[in-house]
């Protein structure tokens, strides 16, 4: 019984750094960029939503597509003035940079309107805790919203890769830029795309992280974002699958050496857990191998 | 490109202008106390920051309406290190340029450790409002205004148990930082010593600080009535918000961290933290003249009321005028001689702040004062009276 409250408890954390993974993989995938920002782009969701309730008086709900929408367009202002014009630069090492650029500039500048006072989140989640077993085992609403959207949204991107045209066109653009581009397809549209959805899916992050754990601050989503980040390599960097599996296998890895073997350790065991798969299989658990072309 | 080689030229030639003016203010005669403080204004820690940073500028423009210690004035000026040791040393690079005498600062125990190696190169003297480490007051020229965290280990470890607060006691502490854990292993030597046990000792640390369901879950197992926090307010808040959703409820007990528990975390609801008790120096509603005074003057100005760390750095304003006074150091003796002047007189100080009374230093620069119990109720602080 304690085991699988300890096993609820991985999951809620592990589902949370699976939405985030989500918005990681999607970008890496097809734009084949490590968006380092991705995790200060959830920080503002979080905050867009916190204002949209608080401030405005709007439905928790509504605040959701509030952020989304200031995230998709904070996505698509990224991309086009810091990503865009180094995507033909020389060393893939620049784009690198200007993402953690992009990141500690997204945090000073929430640090400068928002102040440092960490701010308390309300819920956006109202849904009453599960109890089972005579409430020996608690699930609370936001765990289960956290999972079932993350297999929602898991569910719709892999259809939208694959069955729309404007998804064979990621896939042929996270093939080869070139071809594609020969081939009539928009290039700079499709990553333009790509980065649009994938800070949208950071604004829904930003709201159920929040709302899981419920502080607000400028620097909220800089740990979870790189937890994301191991999450979305332990499940195969690139893959949709991958990254909710790795994010969920984290989480669960995290809690239970928590439990079980030392709260100080936990950290020190996850990367070992990380370094071990890789070692076994270099891509990931679900990552393909793809032969590098000549 | 060439435009940004003409932009690029103007301004390392106004960069270069610039330092030119300030080596002029240099040569000067040192005419003023040149006091610096260094804290983090944004960041995590800010409500210590700007607290210390307010209330200093409190003091100085008391000391200078007064007429300024032994009739020269101060000039005052504060540097943000956002709690990173680096930019505190940078902090301190900045406020050395600047021509200061004397630093109060840091605020927090990593930051300040960090800058005394430098104040200890240059020999200046330093006298930390807040920062509670052993380790931050190592170097000679350093002085603490708060408690260290032994102190403040054995002091709640010690109050615990006289008050027959609990049978069964839980710690949760910070295992990456200084002050947390300097804090539990004082706690966990005396607490051996007293009539109660330590069931369950969790720690966390700085990369995993939000979810603390494990620890408390497993707290709550081992059956303890009573959970010791040496920690910031932030992962307190946090701490006490997933303890209400399982439905533990235990007595919280905190030291001077805990301190903004109430106003640091915007939104917070307040009455999570009901019935916390925690050990500080500084009661903002104790009722002597001079706290009622400060703590007035700082609601009227800021707007809010100071916590344990703006009191702690009011005092350490006075306190550097106390020991100026008494040694009879000026500006002119330069950054080294004041410092020897200063170091040497601490020892023979006696000081009757508001963070308590009677405060004297040992030469190893450890403050020797009274600390006060305090419980949350009705959303402020009050003072335990025994």
């Amino acid at each position: 019984m304690k085991f699988i409250s300890f096993l609820i408890d991985g999951i809620n954390l592990g589902s949370v750094y699976a939405v985030i993974a989500l918005g990681y993989t999607m970008v890496y995938g097809i734009a084949k960029m490590l968006n380092f920002a991705h995790g200060d782009v959830i920080m503002v969701g979080g905050f867009a939503s916190f204002f949209a309730t608080s401030a405005m008086g709007v439905n928790p709900l509504v605040s959701v597509l509030i952020a989304m929408v200031v995230c998709t367009i904070l996505g698509i202002v990224i991309e086009e003035l810091a990503y865009r014009p180094l995507r033909n630069a020389a060393s893939s090492l620049a784009v690198l940079i200007t993402a953690i650029g992009v990141s500690y500039f997204l945090q000073n500048t929430a640090l400068l309107i928002f102040g440092s006072a960490p701010k308390q989140f309300n819920s956006v989640v109202n849904i009453p805790m599960l109890m089972l077993f005579d409430g020996r085992i608690k699930i609370s609403g936001e765990t289960m919203v956290t999972v079932i959207s993350c297999i929602i949204i898991m569910v719709c991107l892999t259809l939208f890769i694959h069955k729309t045209k404007s998804g064979q066109a990621m896939l042929a653009v996270s093939e080869d830029k070139g071809a594609a581009k020969l081939m009539g397809i928009n290039v700079n549209f499709t990553i333009g795309l790509t980065f649009a959805i994938g800070s949208g899916l950071a604004a829904i992050a930003g709201v159920l992280l929040c709302s899981t754990y419920p502080t607000l601050s400028p620097y909220t989503g800089s740990m979870p974002g790189i937890k994301a980040f191991v999450a979305a390599v332990f499940g195969g960097i690139g893959s949709i699958p991958g990254a909710f599996i790795g994010g969920l296998l984290l989480g669960i890895i995290e809690i239970l050496s928590k439990a079980y073997i030392s709260s100080q350790l936990s950290d020190a065991i996850v990367f070992g857990v990380l370094i071990l798969v890789l070692m076994i299989k270099p891509t990931g658990i679900l990552g393909k191998k793809l032969q590098e072309k000549v | 490109m060439k435009k940004m080689k003409k932009l690029l030229s103007l301004l390392v030639v106004t960069t270069m202008v610039a330092s030119m003016l300030t080596g002029c203010g240099n040569s000067k005669e040192a005419t003023t106390w040149k006091i610096g403080g260094i804290g983090p204004a944004t960041g995590d820690y800010a409500q210590y920051g700007l607290g210390v940073k307010n209330a200093i500028q409190i003091a100085v423009d008391e000391i200078n309406e007064d007429g300024g210690i032994n009739g020269v004035q101060i000039e005052y000026r504060f540097e943000d290190d956002e709690t990173n040791n680096e930019k505190s040393v940078n902090a301190y690079n900045t406020l050395k340029d600047w021509g200061m005498n004397i630093l109060i600062g840091s605020v927090t125990s990593g930051c300040s450790i960090a800058v005394s190696g430098k104040t200890s190169q240059d020999h200046m003297f330093q006298l930390t409002p807040s920062a509670s480490s052993v380790d931050a007051i190592k170097n000679d020229n350093v002085f603490q205004v708060c408690f260290t965290d032994p102190n403040q280990g054995t002091g709640a470890a010690a109050y615990i148990g006289d008050n027959n607060m609990a049978t069964k006691v839980a710690v949760i502490y910070d295992s990456s930082d200084v002050y947390s854990s300097g804090i539990y292993e004082k706690f966990a030597l005396e607490a051996a010593n007293q009539p109660y046990e330590i069931v369950a000792t969790e720690a966390f640390t700085k990369d995993s600080k939000t979810d603390f369901t494990v620890q408390l879950k497993k707290a709550q197992e081992a059956g303890a009535d009573l959970v010791f926090l040496p920690i910031y307010y932030t992962e307190a808040a946090l701490i006490l918000s997933q303890a209400k959703t399982m439905g533990y409820a235990p007595t919280f007990f905190g030291c001077d961290g805990m301190d903004g528990i109430l106003t640091g975390v915007e939104g917070f609801d307040t009455s999570l933290a009901e019935g916390v008790i925690l050990l500080t120096p500084f009661a903002a509603d104790a009722t002597d003249e001079r706290t009622q005074a400060f703590v007035k003057k700082y609601e009227e100005r800021y707007g809010e009321t100071p916590n344990q760390f703006a009191a702690d750095a009011y005092d350490a304003v006075y306190i550097v005028k106390a020991a100026i006074e008494e040694s009879g150091a000026t500006p002119a003796d330069g950054v080294s001689g004041i410092c020897d002047k200063l170091v040497k007189k601490m020892p023979e100080l006696k000081y009757d702040g508001i963070t308590g009374e009677g405060m004297t230093w040992s030469a190893t620069g450890e403050v020797n004062k009274n600390a006060k119990a305090m419980v949350i109720k009705n959303g402020a602080y009050s003072l335990i009276q025994n």
